[in-house]
């Protein structure tokens, strides 16, 4: 080692790289190696086999990847919309209350405040065709008579799992825009009032240009959070019935340990983190134009 | 017909009054200022009228409709905020052409009004841009373009100018005055700033504490100022008001020291009398560097130290002690003084005033 004399900064800041390099540098590198490669953990040695992009051209091949890449999609797309229209009706009563508003508030949170596994159980069991909850009080109240199928028809199960997406996140909206309208100058919206608007008016000119950039946030994480999507619907159907509630991240699972195709689950994994990364851009964008809009100063 | 008219107006919180049934008239095209200290119910009362703000009791007309709960929208009337109050997402011709937009007219309606409005207010430059792309001053010229462009009933101005530099103030205040001879609207103005509403308005509400005061044109409430409070509240320097007590047809004040009782107030005043005596600083002026209006009878001369000097080019102002106090006095053709100097104050005494201690009301009558 004589000779070799690192400056002082380079030597401070060794350490910090060695770690980053170590968690997160060294496993992205050999994972995206893998992609390329026939990797099965229970034949380590299929490591070394170098296949090229083979991986990704079957990927593309793959009817079942791309139900379940089209399925994560529309799950995103429903759900941030859903979510958006709640949170934001949600924010508006909140704001309206004159009283109790900061109580109010923490019990917005509380659905954020459970772990998604417990509210996948939680929901499997309310939707639970014999026992749960839901089709309980709909046959007391003589809604209907017949044990609806929630988690085992296809399109029924993926609508519960869209329920239960909703009800735990829809606050992530609301609080969002909740902070935006607390944060909106009260002026323009008087003076709104005086330029003869109604109040929907107020509301479509002035107060909606004015959340906009509050909800292209929360838009942007949730559908980060979205598009990773996996405890709740692991929980609550597993990819069932026959793989009809499938999405990427369950079936990338699945391909990875319970195949043990791990070259292949990468593949899919940075396919799927595209998709992350395209909505990202999306909203940052709309978030940039939005905020540019409304002149904001942070 | 855009007379504004205010009958026993009450704004109650809770059970907290802060606007005690106020009676006012504006007349047809009248600009009419809403002056006094924050907190004196000027801006609740001015949003009462907007429809901002529901009135707890009373009744508001404009023109001969009554408005009392009405919403804003239904009232035909425009509104200058304080802080400008424009949207800040839309350029600064969809601002002012907005409530044109939302009362539904043609866009090519729209366009000339607003061109019309921008020609006024020398905004042409400015059509496109944005809020955040504009100065203080350019903001509030969008924001009293968007007030005229609908041609309301009455204009409302909610301290317009108190986010604008001093500058920028008066060359402002310069351009509502010309609006207002322009537009020929009924306008009300609150302001804090009593030179604002001494320099526009054809008549000054003083209000306080949710209380009328005086109403009256400029001229009137600066030379004859009803009560205590208007009389320190208009003029700039303050007038000098002190305690004293009519003795033996003087005034004598606390230390000991008195002046002549002035010749108009002699038959209005008892013996033991407590009073406020008030004298404008352009009325007390060493002698020889001001000018006096009354007869030379009324000048009472005092020989009195100087304390300090705020010369200001034109004329100085010398803070002297007389009656145990400092007395602020005006001097004109200002000559060089130093704290502790000597100087002979001439009081200009027909031009006091006079308030009873208690009541704090002129004694003029």
């Amino acid at each position: 080692m004589r000779g070799w004399k690192p400056a002082p900064h380079v030597l401070l800041l060794l350490p910090a790289f060695v770690v980053l390099a170590a968690v997160v540098i060294v496993p992205l590198l050999l994972s995206l190696y893998s992609s390329f490669t026939p990797f099965r953990l229970t034949r380590p040695e299929t490591i070394y086999e170098f296949i090229g992009l083979r991986n990704y051209i079957r990927l593309f091949a793959d009817r079942e990847f791309w139900a379940a890449f089209g399925r994560t999609v529309l799950l995103l797309t429903v759900a941030l919309n859903v979510e958006m229209v709640l949170g934001l009706f949600l924010a508006l009563l909140v704001e309206k209350a004159t009283r109790g508003q900061r109580l109010l508030r923490t019990i917005m949170m509380f659905p954020m405040m459970f772990s998604p596994i417990l509210v996948g159980f939680q929901f499997k069991f309310m939707f639970n065709d014999n026992i749960g909850l839901v089709n309980n009080a709909l046959q007391s109240l003589g809604l209907t008579d017949q044990a609806i199928p929630w988690l085992i028809d296809g399109k029924l199960a993926f609508t519960s799992i869209l329920i239960a997406e909703v009800w735990s996140s829809t606050s992530v909206f609301a609080i969002f825009i909740l902070a935006g309208l607390m944060a909106m100058p009260k002026e323009p919206l008087e003076a709104a009032k005086v330029d003869g608007c109604t109040p929907w008016q107020s509301f479509r000119y002035v107060t909606w240009p004015f959340i906009m950039p509050f909800a292209y946030i929360a838009m942007t994480i949730r559908s980060l959070d979205i598009a990773r999507a996996y405890d709740i619907v692991k929980i609550m159907t597993d990819g069932g019935p026959a793989k009809r509630t499938e999405i990427l991240w369950t079936l990338i699972s699945r391909t990875a340990y319970s195949d043990a195709r791990m070259g292949l689950a990468n593949a899919m994994a940075y396919v799927a983190i595209l998709l992350s990364i395209l909505f990202t851009v999306m909203f940052f964008r709309q978030l940039a134009k939005a905020r540019q809009q409304i002149g904001a100063e942070w | 017909m855009a007379t504004v008219s205010l009958k026993n107006l009450v704004k109650k919180y809770g059970s907290l009054e802060v606007v005690h049934a106020i009676n006012l008239d504006v007349a047809d095209r009248e600009f009419v200022a809403l002056v006094g200290p924050s907190g004196c119910g000027k801006s609740t009362t001015l949003r009462m009228i907007a429809g901002l703000e529901p009135i707890s009791g009373g009744h508001i007309h404009i023109g001969d409709r009554a408005v009392n709960d009405l919403p804003p929208r239904q009232r035909n009337i425009s509104m200058v905020f304080q802080s400008y109050a424009i949207y800040p997402h839309m350029t600064v011709a969809e601002n002012m052409g907005f409530s044109l937009k939302i009362a539904g007219r043609s866009q090519q309606e729209i366009a000339s009004a607003v061109a019309d409005a921008a020609r006024t207010l020398g905004l042409e430059e400015l059509l496109e841009r944005r809020p955040s792309q504009l100065s203080g001053g350019q903001r509030q010229r969008v924001a009293m373009g968007r007030a005229i462009v609908r041609h309301p009933d009455v204009f409302l101005f909610d301290e317009p100018l108190s986010n604008l530099d001093a500058k920028l103030r008066m060359q402002m205040r310069t351009e509502i005055k010309k609006l207002h001879a322009k537009v020929q609207s009924t306008m009300i103005y609150v302001t804090h700033d009593q030179v604002e509403a001494m320099t526009l308005a054809d008549r000054i509400v003083i209000m306080r504490d949710g209380h009328i005061e005086q109403v009256g044109p400029p001229e009137e409430v600066f030379r004859r100022p009803a009560t205590r409070f208007v009389a320190g509240f208009i003029g700039s320097p303050t007038m000098n008001l002190r305690d004293a007590t009519v003795d033996d047809g003087r005034l004598r004040f606390a230390n000991g020291d008195t002046l002549p009782l002035p010749g108009q107030f002699r038959n209005r005043v008892t013996a033991g009398q407590k009073v406020i005596f008030g004298l404008r600083p352009d009325d007390l002026y060493p002698t020889g560097h001001g000018i006096h209006s009354g007869e030379a009878a009324d000048v009472h001369a005092v020989e009195v130290p100087v304390s300090l000097t705020e010369p200001l080019g034109n004329e100085t102002l010398v803070f002297a002690e007389f009656a145990g106090d400092d007395w602020i006095s005006r001097m004109l053709n200002p000559q060089p003084l130093r704290s502790g100097d000597r100087v002979e104050l001439s009081f200009d005494l027909s031009q006091s005033h006079l308030f009873d201690a208690n009541t704090e009301k002129s004694l003029r009558g």
